[in-house]
């Protein structure tokens, strides 16, 4: 493999781990600060015992999100030095930004949080529960800012040999950066409260602390049905920017290769990446494909084949993906639906509990799949229509790209089972009296 | 001026970094040496336990800085010095981890394994920063292409394995006195005599290295041209007595404060002796990066230096009033939390 290839596996085995472990930051952190709220606004103990138990899971993992978090930070000058040099000027500013308005304040707090117990007030202790769950969704605004420009360039002039930066209020009002921020975090929520529903169905099924997963289930649920619904609406927002902004992947997320109106959309479809056509197309759905990427059952989609072979992206694993997202996005708000239904008598429903056991994976590979689609889908580019993905490696040896690789995956997969032993043992535990 | 003002800030975010994460690396490279017990090694962890996060981060910032204000040395410095940041990284992750995973399950094998991480963790990222810091005062082969051509191994010259040694022993006197302030009866004794016994191999060294520098690399002829700047390296060795004089009378703050105003001036010391460079090339002075030639336009350099005036400040506000908060001794297993 070529340095290009392992640079790309690199990152995404990076991005990826990471992401497995961001999300529920993101979420979990916002709900543990609300019940911390509740328990400084009530004095009731069962907020207190709430906060702690889903803090200490919270803690295992922000620690693994935290330290793979570093390696991201330097990514770009390692293995993408010229992509690095060539867009520093406006990328590096967004990504210092990110560092110095959100990590000090997300990494001193969880610090304070953490040893502050005894210390600080209940009151003082759930303002540093939110100050770590502001400043780890402002993290998210200023890198999904920073992947924005990636996905549409914006605010910038050619001089020099690179992109220098000409407005800075166009890089941080990009429409794209602001859907996909609204879409992770969206998203994000829905891990959080699909993680807290799974553990406290496993317990509530076995009969343990039941008012305390009654109430955990219950918060997730009103905040999972909410976020489930945007993530779904905005999704198809989303979507809509996607075929204005960067047409191949559209048709790439549909493996849709003849343009033309009135574009169905087939339930059932198999790809042929090198026949430039699919094996496979059956219960096809006239018009849908036009109507979700323009809201018109009859505008005109471009197929893959009138985008030139070199600015198209890989069409199989973008095709895979987006559906798999979809498919995971319309399963969660049914899932979160019949839980609102039933709220009050959820331990009638043992079969609905399980499910919900096994549906805390769900989120969590629909984020992965959605982030696959938004980046696989930008191939070749690395800054959509601006800079290739093969122009902006390092110079470096295959051999020490090759090297890193084996040795973060090797490292990240000890990590990663590690964390998740611990996340077991101390979900199946339960709360201890606090 | 502008590009001047972001070589400084930069040069005061690696100075800020290797004060603060100095006394967590410190102190995890001392663990296997003055701990005694299980209670004494979780004092340890503790006592850098609130803060190596949020230490963390100034080395995130100063990546970052050095990405925002001056793209084409971030790539290169860091796709140059490639092997040996991945090492660093990955000490760094372990490290972290160990912290929050060490006490969560009771059992030695569990407990050593983590421990043997968070001591590597700390004794390769002090050692790594300081072979990288004294190679960049040195220089690199860099070419016109503005490619480092060098290999991990020819870092690992004398002069760069000097600075590691000296990194190591100052964040390990820097590591000593902080465990000085948190833990109480014997440990603290103990963190006291270790600092006592270190501050002189820290004179050696740092004395050594000066020399080293002064015959292996340009840095001085700054100093030379403008004299009043020595007055930088009369605060570093001002800061390293106050180290020793306040530790003789039992002040630990005050002694911490003496050897973080010590680093922080070694730090300034190397940078200010670079400008304008960031990174030298030893091939050819042409091609070195300079402040004027690697930085970003000055749109950005305005924007940026708006946002770092304002949060700056700010983070050094709540790090503090959080030190001030935490930095209190350990009393009994009721203070630990990991």
């Amino acid at each position: 493999m070529d340095v290009l290839m392992l640079s790309r596996l690199q990152f995404a085995a990076a991005t990826m781990f990471h992401f497995l472990f961001v999300p529920l930051t993101l979420g979990i952190s916002v709900l543990i600060a609300c019940m911390e709220t509740a328990y400084a606004r009530t004095g009731k103990d069962v907020y207190k015992r709430m906060a702690k138990f889903w803090g200490k899971l919270f803690l295992i993992n922000f620690t693994l999100g935290v330290v793979t978090g570093i390696t991201l930070e330097f990514q770009f000058g390692t293995n993408w030095s010229r992509y690095s040099a060539y867009v520093g000027d406006i990328f590096g500013s967004l990504l210092a930004i990110e560092a110095t308005a959100a990590f000090f304040l997300e990494s001193t707090f969880i610090g304070v949080w953490h040893f502050g117990w005894d210390k600080l007030s209940p009151r003082a202790h759930a303002i540093s529960a939110w100050l770590v769950a502001g400043a780890s969704n402002l993290s998210a605004v200023w890198i999904l800012i920073a992947n924005g420009f990636m996905q549409n360039p914006l605010g910038y002039e050619i001089r020099n040999g690179r992109a220098e930066l000409t407005d800075f209020v166009a890089v941080i009002t990009n429409p794209w950066a602001w859907n996909q921020f609204v879409h992770t975090v969206s998203a994000s929520f829905c891990v959080a409260t699909f993680f807290i529903m799974g553990i406290s169905a496993w317990h509530l099924l076995r009969k343990q602390n039941v008012e305390f997963f009654q109430k955990s289930f219950r918060l997730a649920l009103y905040v999972g049905m909410a976020s489930t619904a945007i993530v779904v609406l905005q999704g198809h927002i989303h979507g809509n920017l996607v075929a204005k902004l960067q047409p191949a992947k559209l048709a790439a997320m549909e493996a849709h290769w003849e343009t033309q109106t009135n574009a169905p959309m087939y339930l059932l479809q198999i790809p042929d990446e090198k026949g430039e056509k699919n094996l496979v197309e059956a219960l096809p759905v006239p018009g849908l494909l036009s109507f979700l990427a323009y809201n018109d059952f009859n505008a005109e989609v471009k197929g893959l084949r009138d985008f030139p072979a070199a600015d198209r992206p890989p069409v199989s694993i973008t095709f895979l993906a987006f559906r798999v997202m979809v498919g995971i996005g319309t399963l969660m708000p049914l899932l979160m639906l019949f839980g609102l239904l039933k709220r009050d008598e959820l331990t009638s429903y043992p079969l609905y509990l399980k499910a919900m056991i096994w549906a805390m994976p769900l989120p969590y590979l629909g984020m992965q799949a959605g982030w696959a689609v938004t980046e696989v889908g930008r191939q070749p580019w690395i800054v959509y229509g601006l800079m290739r993905t093969s122009d902006a490696v390092s110079p470096i040896a295959a051999s020490q790209a090759g090297a890193s690789l084996v040795a973060m995956v090797l490292l990240y997969t000890l990590l990663g089972a590690a964390g998740a032993y611990l996340m077991f043992t101390f979900a199946r535990k339960g709360p201890v009296d606090a | 001026m502008l590009e001047t003002i972001w070589f400084l800030l930069w040069g005061v975010l690696w100075a800020v970094y290797f004060v603060l994460d100095g006394f967590d690396l410190g102190i995890g490279t001392l663990m296997p040496f003055l701990a005694k017990n299980e209670y004494e090694k979780r004092v340890m962890y503790n006592a850098g336990g609130p803060f190596w996060d949020g230490n963390e981060v100034w080395l995130l910032s100063a990546g970052g800085v050095t990405f925002a204000a001056f793209p084409q040395a971030y790539a290169t410095m860091f796709s140059g010095l490639y092997s040996a940041l991945m090492l660093l990284l990955f000490a760094l992750i372990l490290r972290g981890v160990s912290f929050e995973f060490r006490g969560k399950v009771e059992n030695a094998t569990w407990k050593s394994v983590w421990d043997a991480c968070q001591v590597a963790g700390s004794f390769l990222p002090a050692l790594l920063l300081g072979v990288a810091f004294a190679n960049l005062f040195h220089g690199l082969p860099i070419n016109e292409a503005h490619v480092n051509t060098g290999g991990l191994f020819d870092l690992l010259n004398p002069y760069g394995l000097l600075g590691g040694v000296f990194f190591v022993a100052m964040f390990c006197l820097h590591g000593a006195l902080w465990l000085s302030i948190r833990a109480t009866g014997e440990l603290k004794d103990r963190a006291m005599a270790t600092a006592c016994k270190l501050w002189p191999a820290v004179l050696v060294l740092v004395l050594a290295f000066l020399a080293y520098t002064f015959v292996n690399t340009k840095l001085f002829t700054n100093y030379l041209a403008n004299p009043h700047l020595f007055l930088i390296l009369v605060a570093a060795v001002a800061g390293l007595v106050m180290a020793r004089v306040y530790l003789a009378q039992g002040q630990a703050w005050k002694a911490w404060g003496g050897s973080a105003v010590f680093i922080a001036c070694v730090a300034l010391f190397g940078v200010v002796g670079l400008y304008p460079a960031i990174l030298i090339s030893t091939l050819n002075p042409a091609w070195s990066l300079t402040i004027h030639n690697a930085s970003s336009s000055t749109l950005t350099l305005k924007i940026m230096l708006g946002v770092a005036l304002v949060f700056v400040p700010l983070v050094i506000g709540y790090q503090a009033w959080s030190i001030m908060t935490f930095g209190k001794p350990i009393n009994s297993e009721h203070d630990l939390e990991y």
